[in-house]
């Protein structure tokens, strides 16, 4: 093991050396491309063994690691934003033919305007692409998740590819201790690739051809089934982890002083870091709020939010991220989630940080103390509330 | 795809091996139909090699036999046929 001091991209590289990736097809953009720099220094100076396609888009770039991973080894790209917008079609190609693809996506809100500061709009855009999605809160995070990734995408029970999300500068750009574990220990938790099916030259067939109504269905089905295997399976590769590395994020949901606590602000990513500063300061002051990190995006931690929401009065989301004409995905799906429960929290969503605007602690402390006050006179001002918005 | 009723025993993905006509006699498909001058045929079996659908075969004397089963009519063996020994007419004429 090494400690190092590194950027999250960097770091991301550093991952998929550990993973022994065998492909890499990449299209640089602005704030993934040191991920895929990185990577290509490996390449070149011989401490990767693996080919490193350059392409002309992202489309392509997805499309190459879709061949390589159907023709039987590890493959991983890396994107920001347009640039996953680009790829939207070859998503969908991948988690259809079932390839274990890992992919870091270094988010970045969308443009018009333009804006390369980070926010999930352009991952969140991408939910209903059957890839499963994962939130890191620290660079050290970002290398356990992507090695914990490759072991949950190609477990046969799954088969789907993931993302692997860090937002932009925030983490992408900003240096920060890290282990990075020995080959051997990787290695000894990481076996090697295993496809569903692979194409072969002496047995040609091609995939994922027309289907017609009679099947189709059956098909989605079986991806729906995957993420729900995925559901059980990400806590025990984390715990997996852990038991090897020392290191482990709570399976689906990582959450911070949620034992009695009334109010738990409910966040992805970084802001989850940010939370639990606010929860530390709040909590001195005598008030009983807890904080929960959506780690786990897709699948949607369904049952850790309904366990989570027996026994508090109050959930806050705060989404970095709008759907626009309706509110965030992490407040609508929160409320989805609770629905049919007789005795549901109050729920209370903040739209935050779009764009890249910071949201610090005293930020969250500030939600925090509107969603107390809602507590207390059991009504909402605003059931969804832009923070931070000049009036 | 073989045909099946329950869904464990469907493949992860579709996967389809090369049969012959398992989209049917696609040369139905076809507006203009290949015609070959043996007079003129040189016998250089380009119209083989470039054929995109392998409707075209070799006979012993390596002139082109073209299989109107599942030939489309794309007309390419006949531009290409450097001594325009292929005609292309019309299906109904």
């Amino acid at each position: 093991m090494a400690l190092i001091v590194d950027t999250a991209n960097h770091i991301a590289g550093y991952a998929a050396k550990a993973a022994r990736v065998k492909v890499v097809a990449a299209y640089p953009i602005t704030p993934q491309t040191t991920v895929v720099e990185k990577i290509a220094d490996f390449v070149e100076s011989g401490q990767m063994d693996a080919e490193y396609i350059r392409v002309e888009s992202e489309h392509s770039a997805m499309v190459a690691c879709i061949g390589a991973a159907a023709a039987g080894v590890r493959t991983f790209t890396a994107t920001s934003s347009h640039g996953l917008a680009l790829m939207h079609e070859a998503l969908h190609w991948a988690s259809g033919s079932r390839l274990p693809i890992v992919m870091a996506v270094v988010n970045r809100a969308m443009g018009a305007p333009w804006s390369i500061w980070p926010d999930f709009s352009d991952s969140l855009s991408q939910r209903d692409t059957g890839w499963m999605q994962f939130y890191c809160a620290d660079n050290q995070e970002v290398f356990d998740t992507i090695i914990q990734a490759y072991k949950l995408c190609e477990n046969e029970q799954v088969f789907l590819p993931a993302m692997i999300c860090l937002e932009g500068f925030i983490l992408s750009h900003t240096t920060a201790p890290a282990n990075i574990p020995n080959q051997e220990e990787v290695d000894a938790f990481l076996p090697a690739y295993k496809s569903g099916w692979m194409l072969d030259v002496d047995r040609p067939y091609s995939h994922a051809n027309l289907v017609s109504p009679e099947y189709y269905m059956e098909f989605r089905y079986m991806i729906q089934e995957a993420m729900e295997n995925a559901k059980q399976l990400i806590p025990k590769v984390d715990k997996e982890y852990g038991k090897q590395f020392g290191r482990e994020y709570g399976g689906m949901i990582e959450k911070y002083k949620c034992d009695g606590a009334d109010l738990v602000m409910l966040t992805m990513g970084t802001m989850g870091s940010e939370a639990r500063l606010t929860v530390d300061k709040l909590r001195n002051e005598g008030y009983k709020v807890g904080s929960a990190r959506v780690r786990v995006y897709r699948p949607y931690p369904v049952e850790e939010i309904l366990k989570l929401a027996k026994n508090v009065q109050m959930i806050s989301t705060i989404d970095r991220h709008i759907s626009f004409g309706m509110e965030g995905f992490l407040g609508s799906e929160t409320k989805a989630a609770l629905f049919n429960q007789k005795d549901r929290p109050m729920i209370a969503s903040f739209i935050a940080g779009l764009g890249g605007r910071d949201v610090t602690a005293d930020s969250i402390e500030k939600m925090a103390q509107k969603s107390l006050k809602s507590m207390r006179e059991g009504k909402l001002e605003k059931t969804t509330e832009w923070f931070d918005l000049k009036e | 795809m073989t045909l099946t009723k329950s869904r464990k025993e469907m493949p992860l993905t579709p996967l389809s091996s090369p049969t012959e006509g398992s989209m049917g006699k696609t040369g139905s498909w076809r507006t203009f139909r290949p015609e070959v001058n043996y007079a003129k045929c040189t016998r250089c079996a380009l119209c083989w090699i470039y054929c995109p659908d392998a409707a075209i075969s070799r006979q012993e004397d390596d002139s082109p036999k073209i299989d109107y089963d599942y030939c489309k009519g794309c007309g390419i063996c006949a531009n290409e046929c450097p001594t325009k020994a292929i005609a292309m007419k019309r299906e109904e004429e």
